[in-house]
């Protein structure tokens, strides 16, 4: 068993060096972009509230911090998975999974209901400019966690299943660097969407 | 239960009825054929669900000279529209509209961008020395997503309509308000889809390129035609997920009434202009890039020297990349940005005229004290660099504010970006048509009907665009449809159809060079693998190539790797066969693009179910792959040998 794990982890090694893991750099790179640009659509329509309400009197400081610490700590949970993997403990890397998708399912959960809370107030993305791009990259990263979140748990049944092959520890390598990516988008919208929003 | 489809969606008119029963009748003789003569099994396992990039490559060609017809056909339209302008003319305004977004639309992205793709996936692997591309099932998902475009395209003219608002819908033309019907979101749907095949492929061939080349081949002994791919790659990187969000966008503001491009709400939509051009402008640069790299290959070759100044076109290809963004806002000089923003950008687009010269002029200094033969590449090279520059001289007054306000808008432009696209892309496309086209085929292409093809280009072209800078000036604005007598237009717009016309005839002479060239393969066949002396390392291998490119991958030590090695005579030593891994075929790419044309189509007509289906379908799709772990086969070294003692046996038989 440890043997054959440590093949496999030679492989994914090796393989982490190689093609694959470029090409998904360069995939979240252009991911980057396309977040780069609804950043840039947002910071155009941020003023454009149309007679409604602006960000300084909508977003509840407190609330996006217990988001943000929550993403934040999934992605420390997922390092551990991470870590995890090398000492070859299956049961340690899937218990490691739970706690990032409970914690990100958390976050994905406390958006919604951010969301909901704005909609039913009225200040739905139809209200202005500024709240179309606020729901739209907002909303694309929530996206991104739920999609996350499904392929932490087809890699957790993976995993559970077949243990360490060498493609199923390459795919959550691959799932980690995305996991964290998406944390660095979140402390971007944090800082320029909520700090820069309320501050005076 | 069907949204918004009805039977009201279907054709009225007894033109676009009769016209859809006569390709419907000849899909159906098609469809009877592939029964008769039991082809079906042959299709589906050697080419649909190939992943090798050879078949892809020759796919995406197929497809997209289908589309050129039919965009050519659009164009047609729109002449003889224009040159009888004065009455009614043939089409219905409405009708009209639609013919030019669709022709703008199809030409840009499904032949433009297919031939492009098809020539990345034939050449890519072949150039470097490798025997696949990095990701070869991604490669296929890529192809599938781009034929699902042009599928959603083309469903718009039988069930609905396709968008009015011209090939970059531009809003609030292309907002809900103005534009209620399901056209825009058929615009928006098959350029979506296909866009993101694309990037795919971007990604996919940019770490081929990186990772997989022969050894010894290092960066500055790369093929040029290669840096090209990779300028454009980077391009495709950077500008297409810019595209996918502004597409987003007008998405949302369709679909769920929000407010990025409305003019009221809070909207902005000059942000939609400035975003599609940030991705429209290095689009162009995407489309020229690859044009640029065929040349460079082709006129080395036929010069039988090699390329002049390769280090001052490697820096070039860079210039052209980082330049090509930073000057998208000379699209709307009359946005109104302010005279300083517009002197930027019109100074930035003069400076990107400079590294293009460079490579002119490297192209004319290689041609110079060669033993040049004029062949029909060459021919279309020598086409390109009178209409290029000539398009070229144009766009650079353009890029003068004060006189693009003269211009903008007008016939002017319709003729300057013409005769880039046509006198650049298109002609280096076609160049790279005749000059590969025994590598993959095993034989060459009829030269005189290529001779003829391409003179009844150039002339049709020169007839079809001359008088057309003639009208921009003269006034005549982009997508009219009738103008008043009085003007004295019509005479102008006649010489433009009928210019159309002869490129019509081009188009004729090529299809009849592709069947005489099949008709007679025996006559025009090439045994050498290297008809024309190559330069490059896909001349090495034999004609058509072995599914896995390179017996023994070679190893490289200077630029021109082929040609070094036949000066050497150092081609025979390569008898150590290794057994080769290929991808297994898989149809799994077809799947995903199946639903993600059940998506595409779902959302465009609001069924949600079958949006649904398609966005479940697909995301499982891929589950199901990415849980199976022997998705290669392995050649065994001996099946090598025989292949390769067999390809012997035929070079020896001449």
């Amino acid at each position: 068993m440890k043997e054959s794990v440590e093949t496999a982890l030679v492989n994914a090694q090796h393989a982490s060096t190689s093609k694959t893991t470029l090409g998904f750099w360069i995939y979240l790179m252009t991911d980057c972009v396309l977040f780069a640009t609804l950043f840039a659509a947002y910071v155009v329509l941020r003023d454009s509230t149309f007679g409604g309400p602006s960000a300084r009197e909508l977003f509840d400081m407190p609330f996006v911090l217990t988001e943000t610490l929550l993403l934040l700590a999934s992605s420390f949970t997922c390092g551990l998975a991470m870590l995890a993997i090398r000492q070859a403990n299956r049961t340690q890397v899937l218990g490691w999974l739970v706690a990032t998708f409970v914690l990100g399912a958390t976050f994905l959960a406390m958006e919604l209901s951010e969301f909901a809370h704005l909609v039913n107030e009225g200040n739905g993305w139809q209200r202005s400019g500024f709240l179309t791009a606020f729901f739209t990259l907002v909303g694309t990263h929530g996206l991104h966690i739920a999609t996350g979140l499904l392929w932490m748990g087809v890699l957790g049944v993976q995993l559970a299943r077949r243990g360490f092959t060498a493609g199923v520890v390459r795919r959550l390598t691959l799932f980690s660097l995305f996991w964290h990516f998406l944390d660095v988008v979140w402390i971007f919208i944090f800082t320029i969407v909520y700090l820069m929003g309320v501050a005076v | 239960m069907f949204g918004r489809l009805s039977f009201d969606a279907l054709p009225h008119d007894p033109i676009t009825i009769s016209v859809l029963a006569v390709t419907g009748l000849g899909g159906l003789a098609l469809v009877g054929a592939m029964f008769y003569f039991k082809r079906w099994t042959w299709l589906w396992k050697t080419w649909l669900t190939s992943l090798d990039p050879k078949k892809i490559g020759a796919m995406y060609i197929i497809v997209a000279a289908l589309m050129l017809l039919r965009g050519v056909a659009d164009a047609g339209m729109i002449r003889a529209q224009q040159a009888l302008g004065v009455g009614d003319g043939i089409l219905t305004s409405d009708h009209f509209q639609q013919v030019f977004s669709a022709h703008g639309t199809i030409m840009i992205f499904f032949v433009a961008m297919g031939l492009v793709f098809g020539l990345f996936n034939l050449l890519v692997p072949l150039q470097i020395g490798a025997r696949d591309v990095a990701f070869p099932f991604l490669n296929s998902v890529s192809f599938w997503l781009f034929v699902v475009g042009v599928a959603l395209m083309n469903v718009s003219l039988v069930v609905g309509e396709f968008s009015p608002a011209g090939w970059l819908a531009y809003p609030p033309l292309s907002g809900l308000e103005y534009s209620p019907g399901v056209g825009v979101d058929y615009w928006i749907w098959s350029l979506q889809i296909a866009g993101i095949g694309s990037l795919l492929s971007g990604i996919n061939f940019f770490v081929t390129i990186l990772k997989m080349r022969a050894p010894g081949m290092t960066a500055m002994k790369v093929p040029i035609f290669i840096w090209s791919v990779l300028g454009s790659l980077v391009l495709i990187m950077f500008a297409f997920p810019i595209l996918t969000a502004t597409l987003g966008m007008l998405s949302l503001d369709r679909l769920f009434d929000t407010h990025f491009f409305t003019s009221g709400g809070g909207g902005n939509p000059m942000m939609y202009v400035n975003l599609i051009w940030a991705w429209g402008h290095p689009e162009v640069y995407i489309l020229i890039l690859p044009a640029f790299g065929i040349f460079s290959e082709v006129v080395p070759t036929f010069s039988g020297k090699r390329l002049f100044g390769y280090t001052s076109m490697v820096v070039a290809i860079w210039a052209i990349v980082f330049l090509s963004f930073t000057v998208w806002l000379h699209h709307f000089f009359t946005m109104g940005a302010g005279a300083n923003v517009n002197a930027f950008f019109g100074i930035m687009t003069m400076i990107i005229g400079i590294p293009t010269g460079v490579k002119v002029f490297n192209w004319i200094f290689t041609m110079y004290k060669g033993r040049v033969r004029f062949t029909v590449p060459m021919l279309w090279f020598m086409g390109f660099v009178v209409t290029f520059t000539l398009g070229g001289v144009a766009g650079v007054l353009m890029s003068v504010p004060p006189a693009d306000f003269q211009v903008h808008n007008s016939l002017f432009l319709v003729a300057h970006f013409h005769t880039m696209i046509i006198g650049g892309v298109v002609f280096g496309m076609f160049s790279g048509f005749n000059y590969w086209f025994p590598k993959f085929t095993g034989f060459k292409l009829n030269e005189r009907l290529g001779r003829y093809a391409f003179w009844c280009w150039l002339w049709g072209f020169l007839l079809a665009f001359t008088p057309l800078y003639i009208l921009g000036f003269m006034g005549a604005t982009r997508r009219l449809d009738h103008y008043d007598a009085s003007l004295g237009w019509q005479g102008l717009f006649i010489v433009a159809a009928v210019g159309v016309g002869i490129i019509g005839l081009g188009i004729g002479f090529q299809l009849l060079q592709l069947g005489v060239s099949i008709w007679q393969r025996a006559k025009n066949r090439d045994v050498t693998g290297d008809p024309w002396q190559g330069r490059t390392l896909e001349w090495s291998t034999a004609s058509p190539v072995p599914e896995y490119n390179f017996a023994v991958i070679p190893q490289v030590t200077e630029r021109d790797a082929f040609w070094v090695a036949k000066q050497a005579g150092a081609a025979t030593a390569r008898l150590q066969y290794q057994p080769i891994t290929v991808p297994k075929n898989t149809s799994l790419g077809l799947f995903i693009a199946g639903f993600a044309f059940l998506f595409g189509f779902g959302v465009i007509w609001h069924i949600v179910w079958l949006a649904a289906v398609g966005f479940v379908g697909a995301v499982a799709t891929i589950i199901l792959r990415t849980s199976r772990d022997d998705t290669e086969r392995v050649i065994s070294a001996r099946e090598v040998q025989e292949t390769e003692a067999l390809l012997a046996k035929k070079r020896a038989k001449i």
